[in-house]
């Protein structure tokens, strides 16, 4: 089946940020083709916990992430469902005193970027949380943060950039990308081709391959998220919870289920595919007996692990490539990319369409690993 | 350390039994792993009590069958290391070594195997209509379950609607047992009994029970219809009647009718996901409108230490369940380097000419392939997750589905506690209908551990044998 599709802008990678990147350059009056492999938002975007939180990212992050906070209230209207998004709270618990400093300290680096963090200590965390029954020192809450369903988000933006005129071709794996002097020329699934002005490179954990095309290429790995999620049971944990120091977190969702995650899937011998593990599943469950006991008796109905795309440093890469004009990348979010992705579709938007971005973010320029690499290459 | 590893079968039902007993013979002893209570699988279950009731009574036709399964069972206990109430939850893929999580007796257990054998068996298909989730309908294998295994019936005046050899033979057997069978409502056409006629020459035991079975309800006045469409189930909370309409000759007539109980079902569907788990590669199969582990004549899959045999392995009945669990364990011996079997030959005969029989059988009960083209919107698809056939297509138009997987992730069907054993069929049906494709083009739903629900504190005792 072919076909030639001449854009201004492709993005390729179909997941929160490429679908939020392709809706908000659309709104901006370019033409856009969004291009997956698969189905848009069924990788690290679909299987993620579902965390809408910004308490605990580094502060280089917080402006990204402020200018999510004020996008995630307005789903609803910008893509048609809210998506289950409830801003009920993210309390971040600390079994140690020196888990606590460590809280304190955090609240203290951040407390100019308004996340309104709460500290609680000692008998007040009881007060204020009767249903937790774990021993804890104290805990930091950050009101406003949240959590919401992670499985249809990236769909749901993946429609509506649809309906505003984005050319959506899922079950389309591009083939090849080159860049043409004016622009870039790809092939992609049964012969599909396209030539646009702009590219933006969002393409998750496959993104450092297209990123190596370039000539830039990134220490990314894969991490594989180890999820478990009980029956639906009466509702009683109001919080999205995180531990200082532990791996397990957890939410209840509206219609009852625990949603629990810590540690690492392991992949399959295709590095596409990846396994929860048992052992994982199995220390999640037994903190989740020691934080809730009434779900001892629980029933597990379903483990779930994904495809993740993780840098040394913690901090995805954003921004306008060093070595091709018109090449823009927006991946690695280290399994904590859904809250920012909306913020990253804005800022792809504006570096399309402007050149440049309102929101800082330096911080995640691909060129960081250039130095990296050359070092490392140099020391050799 | 495989040599100190034991080869594992899962399921005791006819295809494990005979398995293990090959097996024994041949100088091993197999850890056999059932879910089941006591041995004997679905179709020759048994009383967790014994009730005083004979075998005649309670398997019919195939006491005979039975007991000597059960017998050759209880003569192999001493040689086998049998482990009932034991659900097999998750196997671990070829990457991660020979592994099952196991759950027995409220504790976790892993569990090694030098080679594996699922004969995890069969349960009802099922296909959504209104009404069908109230209190007091069942599957036609439920009911016979409730009959066979506790000595009761689902009601006092039972309607059976649906299509498989088991509609009547259920009917029959509540009816033997007291119960009134206020009716039998076969969904398919009485013309697509006509294939019945080249089976009745071939194996004419089987078309000769079957045509017992009708006369003898019908002797008893027991109304019986052909081309049948359930309209709803009756009665609040609880089932008080069935509404359904069938062709008559003066055109499509609606019908009402009084009961208590109704157990309906399509045939059968293989219960597959720890061939799945294991990754043991899937081919479609059209006869059965479902997704089966690849296999060779004997059962061995597409991964080299797991074989397959049964009704898990493709529908086909108790007796070729029996042979095909031979077959496997020789290829699992022979592949121990176990020299192979003489009567292999005359087995895979055997078991071939009762799969072309199955074959007939099944096209005189053909699926329902118009289903969804006059079920109602508000009627439930997916009842974990209470998803109605309206939400599925909703789902399926705003999201651009073509695939299953991608419906459960956008609509949760096939999400709950069954984790789609239920519901997945129909979700099938309903997604191939609304996109106008084959059914095997929606694709296959992946299988996720545990296969069934394990209780949260499970990981408190996990103990591990055979395992590095």
């Amino acid at each position: 089946m072919s076909r030639r599709i001449s854009i201004d802008v492709a993005i390729i990678g179909g997941g929160l940020v490429g679908s939020s990147a392709a809706l908000a350059i659309r709104k901006a009056g370019l033409s856009v083709a969004l291009i997956d492999k698969g189905y848009c938002g069924a990788q690290a975007s679909g299987v993620n916990y579902g965390g809408v939180r910004r308490q605990g990212r580094p502060p280089e992050q917080l402006p990204l992430s402020q200018r999510a906070h004020r996008i995630w209230p307005q789903l609803k209207a910008m893509i048609g469902i809210d998506a289950e998004y409830m801003r009920c709270g993210h309390l971040k618990l600390a079994r140690t005193e020196k888990d606590f400093a460590k809280l304190e300290a955090y609240a203290e680096t951040v407390r100019d970027y308004g996340l309104g963090l709460e500290l609680i200590a000692g008998s007040a965390l009881e007060r204020r949380f009767p249903w937790l029954s774990a021993k804890a020192v104290g805990a930091s809450l950050c009101p406003e943060d949240g959590h919401a369903n992670p499985r249809l988000v990236a769909p749901a933006f993946a429609r509506a950039a649809e309906r505003a005129g984005v050319a959506v071709l899922e079950l389309t794996p591009v083939r090849d990308v080159v860049a043409t002097g004016n622009g870039f020329g790809i092939l992609a699934g049964d012969g599909v081709e396209i030539r646009c002005r702009q590219l933006v490179n969002s393409a998750g954990a496959w993104s450092d391959r297209f990123a190596a095309q370039f000539g830039e290429a990134v220490p990314l790995i894969r991490i594989y998220p180890s999820m478990v999620v009980t029956e639906p049971l009466p509702l009683r944990l109001p919080v999205s919870m995180g531990e200082q120091g532990g791996s397990f977190y957890g939410r209840q969702v509206a219609r009852g289920n625990y949603v629990m995650g810590g540690g690492r899937g392991l992949p399959l011998a295709d590095p596409d595919y990846s396994r929860p593990s048992v052992t994982a599943a199995s220390s999640v469950m037994q903190r989740a007996i020691a934080l809730f006991p009434h779900l001892a008796h629980a029933q597990v109905i379903r483990f779930w692990s994904g495809t993740e795309a993780e840098m040394p440093d913690g901090n995805p890469v954003i921004g306008p490539s060093e070595t091709t004009s018109g090449l823009f990348h927006a991946f690695g979010f280290c399994g904590a990319g859904f809250q920012t992705a909306p913020a990253v579709g804005a800022v792809l938007s504006e570096l399309v369409t402007e050149g440049r971005s309102t929101t800082p973010i330096e911080a995640f320029s691909i060129g960081r690993f250039r130095k990296v690499t050359a070092e490392t290459a140099a020391s050799l | 350390m495989s040599e100190l590893l034991q080869p594992v079968i899962v399921g005791a039902g006819p295809a494990g039994i005979r398995a293990a007993g090959r097996l024994v013979r041949a100088g091993l002893r197999p850890i056999v792993l059932d879910e089941g209570q006591r041995a004997g699988g679905q179709i020759y279950r048994r009383p967790l009590i014994e009730d005083g009731r004979s075998y005649r009574s309670r398997y019919g036709s195939e006491a005979g069958k039975a007991r000597k399964l059960h017998e050759s069972f209880e003569a192999l206990l001493p040689e086998i290391d049998y482990r009932p109430e034991t659900l097999v939850w998750n196997v671990s893929p070829p990457e991660r070594g020979n592994q099952l999580d196991v759950l027995s007796a409220g504790g976790h257990r892993q569990i090694g195997f030098s080679q594996l054998l699922l004969c995890t068996g069969a349960t009802d298909r099922v296909l959504p209509f209104p009404g069908w989730t109230t209190s007091g309908v069942y599957t036609l294998g439920a009911s016979q379950t409730a009959l066979k295994a506790q000595g009761c019936t689902i009601g006092d005046r039972v309607v059976f609607m649906g299509s498989g050899p088991l509609l009547y033979l259920v009917a029959w057997q509540y009816m033997k047992a007291g119960a009134r069978v206020e009716a039998v409502l076969d969904t398919a056409p009485f013309t697509s009994k006509r294939h019945l006629l080249p089976l009745a020459v071939r194996a004419s035991r089987i078309v000769g029970l079957g045509l017992f079975y009708g006369l003898q309800l019908q002797l008893a006045g027991v109304r019986i219809h052909y081309g049948v469409r359930p309209e709803m189930v009756l009665g609040k909370g609880q089932v008080e009647g069935l509404r359904f309409r069938r062709r008559t000759l003066m055109g499509v007539a609606s019908e009402t009718i009084s009961c208590d109980a109704l157990a309906y079902g399509f045939a059968l569907r293989p219960e597959t996901q720890l061939a799945d788990l294991a990754g043991c590669r899937f081919r479609f199969d059209e006869r059965d409108r479902t997704w089966l582990p690849e296999r060779d004549a004997l059962g061995r899959t597409s991964r080299p230490d797991v074989y397959v045999a049964g009704d898990g392995s493709g529908i086909a009945g108790a007796d070729a369940a029996e042979i095909s669990g031979e077959l496997a364990a020789m290829a699992l011996l022979e592949d121990r380097g176990q020299a192979s079997a003489a009567d292999a030959p005359r087995l895979v005969t055997a078991r071939d000419a009762i799969l072309r029989q199955r074959d007939i059988l099944e096209s005189a009960f053909p699926f329902p392939d118009d289903w969804f083209e006059t079920v109602p919107d508000e009627t439930t698809l997916c009842r974990c997750e209470e998803i109605t056939i309206a939400e599925g297509r909703h789902a399926i138009a705003s999201g651009a589905v073509t695939e299953i997987n991608r419906l459960k992730a956008l609509s949760r069907v096939g999400m709950g506690r069954c984790q789609g054993r239920m519901c997945s069929a129909a979700a099938a049906e309903l997604l191939s209908g609304t996109c106008g494709t084959a059914a095997d083009k929606v694709g296959r739903l992946r299988a996720q551990a545990p296969v069934k629900p394990i209780p949260l504190g499970f990981s408190a005792g996990l103990e591990t044998e055979g395992c590095s």
